[in-house]
């Protein structure tokens, strides 16, 4: 099913009608919201005083742990995050307590007047003190296949080494924002910028006291989430409804850019330590790996995170013996959280960079050396954790891509560029992207739908997913009029509301569409399976001769028809007015759960993924050695997003996702002082990517003529998978400047301007000494 | 946008160009407070929390009688007095761009001009650039090149690529990267950005 319609928020976006939480206008003026935070890494509270603070006329409420009626916490899988800190703090800008006022200047001021004597406590603000300190957030995990220890000894050569990642700001441009209304008696409901609006309902009943049928989340978009809003959107939410409790008025809190920046989780930052074996051909024998994860302050998602970049360390590549394990480690920052790719970029990372160093080791193209390492059939198919991936995918997008690409004649004149340039060079790299489809944790594959049939023929299509920029509800609105047989405009994508659909998961794990939509379609289903005899039944009342079956029927341009007698067609909108008038009820709830799937933790085998998403893309870079800047001067991307549910959401998830990739890869820094502030807490120290740092010449291809059987309407997903294709920028940077010398730089991830500098340097280094020996 | 000048090439310019919006916006600024018909406070006594001045505020044609603190912003006035939420806070120091309303017909961010600023001036929001019940061209581009995915820059996008064309009515590329680099998008919705900005151009010819 192909679309090319706009988005189902186009107008809206253009005209500025578009409704985010800050812009939602509620009866009265709502109160301001405002968090006092800790400014310690790690300190205990010895004493406070707030009673000055709460004598300010216009202050409306100062609350700390001790006013919470429910229950201080927020951790969504393990319950060690409090809402309000008690007694001792672990981060900088934890949240200790909460101000509402008729003002922001005067929140500001009752912030100003609360006293609180802090004993500093020892604080570890960096991964490499925390593992030195033995600060594990929970046991180690273990996957492997084979003795990679015994074949490491084996193998015809050896590399080892280490690999950072560093932290990633998601900068959704909404920050953190939620607005809770008071009702009658418990009623409360939160407009909330959250990807998870059942977590949020529960956490908001839990910390209240109340019950989760008092509570009403409802999310009608949001500005970004990025995975930055799938847990850490509940304590905004949570924060304004216990202001709001305490108020008995509507409190909104929104972030200022600032404190998001310095309050929120960001990507997790990893070390990993690896060691690779491999043949003369530059085939991967053996792998032991050591992944080490910055969790932050609290677990968070931090091991959901962690399995996925585990399951993802092969990323395309058959390792006959592989060694993995995995560690989070807690330090006193705050706590890190999920950003699109979920870990698998991490995991992704190394074994490229294992790759690369294999092809430089060898002297082989880089290219080559990954075709002969992919998953193949019939006997190199199954990954570490028993999962069998697709025979040859990987080989025919890799054939497609270096034809279309004109790799190989680009290899030559980047060699050729090089040899005569004094100051610039260009690097060249094709990567690849294998990203299993389903969330590892299983049970959370599971999704509800509400569809509402009026009597005037137009349909309310209510799900469990949140719009977020990913354009899950216009492909939700496409695949409810395909079904229906429908155009468009007669069915709207309602709010994600909380008393709509109970019980859901988050948007997340790029699932929105596959879940949603084939929960909407299980409704549709139903709605269909009740319509039809009635409809059939009303055939056989006006026409004479054969009688209509219901299976038979037809939903297609706008009406029923009954396909073996063509003239027994009534139009959708008398259809439901008939149905109506015959008492058939026109809603239906449909709910879908994916079947098939599922992996023990323990022993680390199974099927944890439904599919797996494809990708591949070849970018060339130009770096002055001078400056350490570098350029993107062209990508060219094929991508396997099945039957595309629209091709131009899906185009627009692959290049934002390169990008957004591109600025982990490179430009997006995140610095902490030795106290653990954050230094980089706006834009202007923080730097992501902008109109001018899209490559001049990106192309996008989508691999056609492969149907997905496993999602709805044979699509696949396609949010987070393009992500990781901006590796190509980071070994295409590396392939320049590692042109013309011997030897591996340190070579990290962001590859700053600072990092390629320093690489260019050490690099000069070896060659001299190289000379020299 | 005088000093906005397209870059010989592509690459990089993206700091450059965000100086350089920076220190217009900074000109332009001091151009408005120099313009401005609307009482101040008297020198040497700061305004307090509290005390409001008159202003009349000309937006998108319309005539708005206001009392305003001198420190509030235009964006805060914008969303917080008239309603007009097109406009968004992003960073709030002016870096994102979701806050650009065009004042005079060019590309300003809103949160660090004062409204009192912008009394005696014509301020342009997205709200304002419908023609009737009609999109406008720019508008119009936008939506055809599926030009954003969660829209919250989108408004700023819109009213930039309006100042830029205004301008520049014909740009190139290049022009249009950097004409353009003032406004984040995180989605990176970058590449349809700068087609509904050459289509928009189309559209005038």
């Amino acid at each position: 099913m192909v679309d090319h319609t706009p988005h189902d928020s186009a107008w809206a976006h253009v005209t500025g009608e578009a409704v985010y939480v800050d812009d939602i206008a509620v009866a009265g003026v709502p109160l301001v919201g405002y968090v006092f935070s800790s400014p310690h890494a790690h300190a205990r509270i010895r004493s406070f005083d707030v009673r000055d603070a709460r004598s300010i006329p216009g202050v409306y409420a100062v609350l700390g742990s001790q006013d919470i009626p429910g229950e201080n916490q927020l951790g969504p899988v393990v319950k060690d995050e409090v809402c309000l800190a008690s007694g001792e703090v672990e981060c900088v800008g934890q949240a200790i307590f909460l101000i509402a006022a008729e003002t922001e200047d005067l929140c500001r001021e009752a912030a100003k007047r609360i006293i609180i004597d802090f004993e500093p406590l020892p604080a570890v603000v960096d991964l490499p003190a925390a593992m030195a300190g033995g600060m594990l957030l929970g046991a180690p995990r273990k996957i492997e296949r084979g003795n990679a220890a015994a074949e490491l000894l084996r193998a015809p050569h050896t590399l080892q080494g280490e690999l950072h990642t560093g932290a990633q700001e998601h900068w959704y441009l909404e920050t953190q924002v939620a607005l809770s209304v008071p009702g009658e008696g418990e009623e409360l409901l939160v407009y909330s910028s959250t990807q998870h609006p059942s977590e949020t309902q529960a956490l908001v009943a839990d910390v209240l006291g109340i019950h989760r049928n008092d509570v009403v989340v409802e999310v009608r978009r949001l500005g970004g989430g990025f995975g930055g809003k799938e847990t850490q959107a509940n304590h905004p939410a949570c924060w304004s409804a216990l202001l709001a409790r305490a108020t008995r008025r509507p409190v909104k809190i929104r972030l200022f850019r600032d404190d998001d920046m310095s309050m929120t989780g960001k990507r997790h930052p990893y070390l990993i330590r690896y060691e690779a074996g491999f043949d003369a051909e530059g085939r991967l024998l053996a792998v032991t790996l050591e992944l080490h994860a910055d969790g932050g302050m609290a677990t968070d998602l931090s091991f959901a995170i962690l399995e996925r970049a585990m399951l993802h360390v092969d990323n395309a590549y058959f390792i006959p013996d592989i060694s993995v394990v995995g560690c989070v480690w807690k330090t006193h920052l705050p706590s890190n959280t999920a950003f699109r790719g979920f870990g698998g970029p991490q995991g992704m990372a190394v074994m490229e960079t294992i790759i690369d160093r294999v092809a430089r080791a060898l002297r082989l193209d880089a290219a080559e050396v990954r075709r002969r390492n992919f998953y193949a059939s019939p006997d190199r198919v199954t990954t570490h954790y028993g999962q069998v991936v697709e025979g040859d995918r990987l080989q025919t997008m890799f054939a497609r891509l270096v034809a279309s690409s004109g790799y190989g004649e680009r290899r030559s004149a980047v060699r050729e560029f090089n040899t005569t340039q004094e100051f610039r060079r260009r690097g060249l790299a094709l990567t690849p992207v294998k990203f299993g489809i389903s969330f590892t944790t299983t049970f959370l594959n599971q999704a509800g739908a509400l569809v509402l049939i009026y009597a005037d023929g137009t349909v309310l299509v209510n799900h469990g997913g949140v719009e977020m920029g990913q354009g899950l509800h216009t492909k939700i609105r496409s695949i409810a009029a395909a079904e229906l047989g429908l155009p468009l405009a007669r069915v709207r994508v309602n709010a994600t509301n909380t008393s709509k659909i109970p019980n859901t998961s988050a948007t997340a794990a790029s699932s929105g569409a596959d879940l949603n939509g084939m929960a909407v379609k299980r409704a549709i289903d139903t709605l269909k399976e009740r319509i039809g005899p009635a409809m059939a039944q009303l055939f056989n009342e006006r026409y004479e001769g054969e009688l209509t079956r219901a299976e038979d029927l037809r939903w297609v341009r706008g009406a029923i028809i009954d396909s073996e007698h063509p003239e027994r067609m009534m139009p959708f909108v008398q259809a439901m007015q008939a149905m109506h008038l015959r008492q058939i009820p026109l809603s239906a709830a449909g709910f879908f759960s994916t079947p098939g799937i599922g992996w023990d933790k323990v022993s680390g085998k199974g099927r944890p993924f439904l599919y797996y998403a494809f990708g591949m893309a070849v970018t060339e870079v130009e770096v002055d050695l001078l400056t350490g800047g570098h350029t993107i001067l062209r990508t060219d991307i094929l991508h396997d997003v099945g039957d595309s549910l629209h091709e131009g959401i899906d185009r627009g998830q692959i290049e934002g996702g390169f990008i957004q990739g591109a600025g982990w890869c490179t430009t997006e820094e995140i610095l902490r002082d030795e106290n653990g502030r954050l230094l980089t807490h706006a834009p202007d120290t923080y730097k992501i990517p902008t109109a001018g740092d899209i490559p001049p010449d990106f192309r996008v291809t989508f691999l056609d003529g492969v149907p997905n059987p496993l999602a709805v309407r044979n699509s696949k997903a396609v949010g987070e998978p393009p992500f990781m294709l901006a590796l190509s920028v980071w070994l295409a940077i590396k392939d320049a400047i590692c042109a013309d010398a011997g030897g591996e730089p340190h070579f990290p991830i962001p590859a700053t301007r600072e990092v390629i500098l320093n690489a260019i340097e050490e690099l000069r280094q070896l060659t001299a000494e190289h000379a020299r020996a | 946008m005088e000093e906005r000048r397209a870059e010989p090439h592509d690459g990089n310019t993206d700091g450059v160009s965000r100086r350089d919006f920076l220190r217009t916006i900074g000109v332009g600024t001091l151009e408005a407070a120099v313009l401005s018909a609307a009482p101040l406070p008297s020198e040497g006594a700061p305004a307090h929390t509290g005390d409001l001045v008159p202003l009349v505020l000309t937006v998108n044609g319309r005539r708005n009688a206001l009392e305003v603190e001198p420190r509030w912003t235009l964006l805060y006035v914008l969303r917080e007095k008239l309603g007009l939420t097109g406009a968004k806070p992003g960073c709030e120091r002016g870096e994102c761009g979701a806050c650009t309303v065009l004042i005079d017909g060019k590309p300003r961010y809103s949160c660090l001009t004062l409204a009192l600023e912008a009394d005696g001036h014509e301020i342009t929001t997205v709200e304002g650039l419908m023609q009737g019940e009609k999109l406008g061209q720019v508008q119009e581009a936008f939506v055809q090149e599926d030009a954003f995915q969660c829209g919250f820059c989108t408004p700023g996008q819109v009213i930039s690529a309006e100042g830029l064309l205004r301008k520049t009515p014909h740009p190139g590329v290049a022009e249009i990267r950097h004409g353009m680099s003032g406004n984040l998008c995180r989605c990176g919705a970058y590449d349809h950005i700068v087609k509904a900005v050459q289509h928009a151009s189309e559209i005038r010819k």
